[in-house]
């Protein structure tokens, strides 16, 4: 017993532990790339590391749409200062890599393991700075967002591509803002600040990062919301009310008529 | 000796029957006979879901407040406190979340609303398709199409009344098209928003109707409806026994009210269940009514579904004449066509009677397959309006399976022109189709698929007769013959009106000259019995 828990720790705990320092490390780069410029010799040694995996990692599964260099190519856009966050966004939701070109890449399960895509965001990053990865000390959402603000910026800002209700909507040209249920706090302060494909970007003058926190706690509220009123028909307003109300209401009552009326014969 | 109470309501009731005469008008009424199907129920889910509206409506307004005033939210919905709201807005949110039972009663009578309107319009295609409108019913129909009209009125405005965004955006559009209509139109959106959208008096105003005029106005009018169906019996389906003359059925006393009453409580029994498991109307989802703000996917109730969805697909149409805007792709879809769909649905008892020339009193029903042009009419304008409503949807469409809304806008676009009159000729040999299997089966009895061989080694198919009542179930109805055109009289002089005349021949040849001829009783004869 006590043998294979060792084993079984033993197997785990030397991937985990480099994945963990990757993700440190990648994450204290991005931080001080995007604000300080001196970065120590450990620091700028495990990035190096970094940028050379994640340059390999994109050469083998970016590059064919990217470019060797991600300086663009005929069918993808340069990533050349798009930033950590972009790439972590795009990967960490499985966009990318888009598995056809139709006109959005869509989110699916991703390819890469964590390390994998911090590799990436580190070697996009080194091509030139843009926007870091928020982290775990930045999204502090739970202690720092207010829901109600949160609700009306979303209204404002954002229910008219994502529906009132976070649902989703559908945009011109086929495509589609998805649902914001289930998407990871991280993922959505990416996409406000990297604005993928139709996306506006949400700089920090158009929405603070404390406004940003709002958002998410907002979003994540409505996550979390139990049917109040009972089942919710999807939230997606009068539509499916209609069909319950002609299927579950008057299909029912026509029911009860017919073996009502033939009952009483 | 009856005791003493008794006489005293006796001479009570003596007192005011040689008055009113109530015990005669009671007797005879009383007595009257209601036919019994389940298609005869429709208007009745109509009428006791307004009865729930009504219940439902005034517990209601104890607690709503019909104001635009700004406040401040300090409820229980925690996602909103702290939001500066309409005081209506405020109300409802306190209904749903601090009033006992509050929510409950808002999603009654909101799916009591949808069950009002649907039941009505259920109703209407089932007199519509039977030809229970016609003389001596046609100004019942009329009242009919009013009280349609007047209930997706009062829909609208009571979706309207809480003030969220939601149903802000549809006010916004209705004063888009009431601002459509040419030259006054900016004038009476100004006059009913009492200056600029949104303004403070809106709610307030469609308050009043809401609760109070509208209401009032349907109560008057079923009244006069069911007064009418009373006085003028009720319509039966063709059967043995049946004729013009009679009605067969259950007397009001005690049987067929005994019934309408339990059905009542069925009518109340669902729509109390929708209320209580599913969500309706979640007005805490969709935030605050603010004219900046909108939200993706937003749809108007079912029965102005059709409407948005006219208007989302007409492709952008305007002209300048005189100064004015004249915004063609609002004033078409939003105002025109709807107005010519509900003056037709009016009018058609007439329209009929003058193309068939048939002026005369009707009690029994059609089959809806042996007037097949008029069935095929019917379900031509449902095919316009489901695709219509289909458009109306397009966005939720799109996002749930995966189409794209340019998809969906051009294949309605192209669908509202081509199927309608696609499922009129289709709906039109179904119903010549059906004629004829019914004269087969008439001629020819039922296949029994029992297969007896001759002694000479032949296979023949047991027919096995149809009673005389399902024979005259088929046969009963007649057919009428076209109009011919007037023409030229005895004297070679032409009458006045020729051209209208030859157009009504045309249209009512179009109508009945294409029927398959029921079997007649010298046909039969000569076929002999059972097999052929
Ligand atoms: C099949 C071609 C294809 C492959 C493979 C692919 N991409 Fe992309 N990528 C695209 C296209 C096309 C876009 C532009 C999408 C848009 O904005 O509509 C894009 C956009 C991006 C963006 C967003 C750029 C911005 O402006 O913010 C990032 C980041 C990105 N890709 C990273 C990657 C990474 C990392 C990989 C490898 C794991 C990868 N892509 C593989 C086609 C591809
Ligand atoms: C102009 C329309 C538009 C607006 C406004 C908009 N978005 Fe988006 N959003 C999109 C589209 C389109 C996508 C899908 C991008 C993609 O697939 O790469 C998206 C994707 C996202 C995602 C990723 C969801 C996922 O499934 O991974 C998040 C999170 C998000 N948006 C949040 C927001 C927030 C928060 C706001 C308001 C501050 C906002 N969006 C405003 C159009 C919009
Ligand atoms: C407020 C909504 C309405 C209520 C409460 C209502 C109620 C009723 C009831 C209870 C009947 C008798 C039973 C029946 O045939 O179903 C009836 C008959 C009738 N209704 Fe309605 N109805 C409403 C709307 C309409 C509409 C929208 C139309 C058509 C445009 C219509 C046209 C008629 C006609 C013509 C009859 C006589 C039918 C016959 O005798 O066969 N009604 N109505």
């Amino acid at each position: 017993m006590r043998k294979l828990s060792r084993l079984r720790r033993r197997k785990i705990t030397a991937p985990a532990l480099l994945l963990l320092a990757l993700v440190i490390v990648g994450n204290a780069y991005a931080f001080i790339g995007a604000t300080v410029t001196t970065p120590g010799a450990t620091a700028s040694n495990a990035r190096s590391t970094m940028v050379t995996e994640g340059r390999e990692i994109f050469l083998r599964g970016c590059s064919s749409c990217h470019g060797l260099n991600a300086e663009g190519g005929g069918v993808a856009p340069s990533l050349v200062g798009v930033g950590a966050a972009s790439v972590d966004f795009q990967v960490g939701t499985g966009r990318m890599p888009m598995a056809d070109m139709s006109v959005q890449a869509i989110r699916k399960p991703s390819r890469y393991t964590a390390a994998e895509t911090a590799a990436l965001a580190e070697y996009v990053a080194s091509l030139a700075p843009g926007p870091a990865i928020p982290g775990a000390a930045q999204l502090t959402f739970e202690r720092d967002g207010n829901t109600a603000e949160g609700g009306e910026l979303f209204r404002t800002n954002c229910a008219m591509c994502h529906n009132a209700a976070g649902q989703g909507g559908a945009l011109t040209q086929g495509k589609q803002a998805p649902s914001l249920m289930g998407v990871e706090p991280r993922h959505i302060y990416e996409a406000m600040i990297t604005g993928p494909q139709s996306m506006p970007v949400f700089g920090d003058k158009a929405i603070t990062p404390q406004e940003k926190l709002s958002i998410i706690k907002w979003i994540k509220s409505v996550e979390n919301e139990k049917g109040l009123g009972g089942a919710s028909l999807g939230k997606v307003g009068p539509v499916t009310e209609g069909l319950m109300g002609w299927v579950g209401g008057i299909g029912l009552l026509i029911a009860i008529s017919v073996w009502l009326a033939t009952k009483s014969r | 000796m009856k005791p003493a109470r008794e006489r005293v309501a006796g001479s009570v009731a003596n007192f005011v029957d040689e008055r009113v005469g109530a015990a005669k008008f009671l007797k005879k009424n009383l007595n009257k006979v209601f036919p019994d199907h389940w298609s005869f129920m429709l208007g009745e889910i109509a009428l006791y879901s307004f009865i729930i509206l009504l219940l439902s409506g005034t517990f209601l307004t104890f607690w709503f407040v019909p104001s635009q005033e700004e406040l401040i939210y300090n409820g229980s919905y925690v996602p909103l406190k702290g939001i500066q709201m309409s005081a209506a807005y405020a109300s409802t949110l306190d209904i749903s979340f601090d009033i006992r039972g509050g929510m409950l009663m808002r999603q009654v009578h909101h799916w009591a609303a949808l069950l009002f309107l649907a039941a009505m319009v259920a109703h209407l295609m089932r007199v519509f398709f039977t030809g229970a409108f016609r003389k001596p019913r046609e100004l019942n129909w009329i009242l009919g199409v009013g009280l349609l009209t007047l209930g997706i009125v009062e829909g609208f405005l009571g979706y309207s009344l809480p003030d969220d965004l939601l149903s802000g955006t549809g006010i916004r559009i209705a004063e888009a098209i009431l601002q459509a209509i040419p030259v006054v139109g900016t004038y009476a959106a100004f006059f009913a928003f009492g200056g600029a959208f949104p303004g403070l008096v809106f709610i307030p105003r469609i308050y009043t109707v809401h609760v109070l005029l509208i209401p009032g106005i349907i109560l008057g009018l079923i009244t006069v409806h069911l007064m009418l169906v009373w006085y003028q019996k009720h319509t039966q389906y063709p059967g043995p026994g049946r004729t013009e003359k009679n009605v067969v059925g259950y007397p009001l006393m005690p049987v067929y009210m005994a019934k309408a009453g339990g059905f009542f409580f069925i009518v109340f029994g669902v729509t109390a269940f929708l209320g209580a498991v599913a969500s309706i109307n979640p007005i805490w989802v969709f935030g605050p009514y603010t004219p900046t703000q909108i939200s993706a996917g937003s749809q108007p109730d079912w029965y102005m579904g059709w409407l948005d969805g006219l208007v989302r697909m007409s492709p952008p149409l305007e002209s300048y004449i005189f100064n004015h805007t004249i915004s063609w792709n609002i004033l078409i879809p939003g105002l025109i066509v709807p107005g010519i769909m509900f003056t037709g649905m009016a009018l058609w008892p007439f329209i009929e009677a003058w193309a068939t020339g048939d002026k005369r009193e009707h009690n029994l029903l059609d089959r809806p397959r042996n007037a097949p042009t008029r069935t095929a009419v019917g379900v031509m304008s449902l095919t316009f309006t489901v695709v219509a409503l289909i458009n109306g949807g397009n966005d939720i469409i799109a996002t749930h399976f995966s189409f794209t809304i340019n998809q969906i806008m051009w294949a309605t676009r192209i669908s509202i022109f081509v199927l309608p009159p696609l499922s009129y000729v289709i709906t039109k040999r179904i119903c010549l189709a059906l004629q004829r299997a019914d004269r087969d089966l008439v001629l020819h009895g039922r296949e029994t698929g029992r297969l007896v061989m001759l002694p000479h080694g032949e296979f023949v198919e047991i027919h096995e007769e149809l009673s005389p009542e399902e024979a005259w179930t088929r046969t009963s109805h007649e057919q009428l013959a076209p109009i011919p055109a007037a023409g030229i009289d005895a004297n070679g002089v032409r009458a006045n009106g020729v051209l209208k005349d030859r157009i009504r021949a045309r249209i009512s040849k179009g109508i009945l000259q294409e029927q398959i001829a029921k079997p007649t009783a010298k046909e039969k004869l000569e076929l002999g019995d059972g097999h052929h």
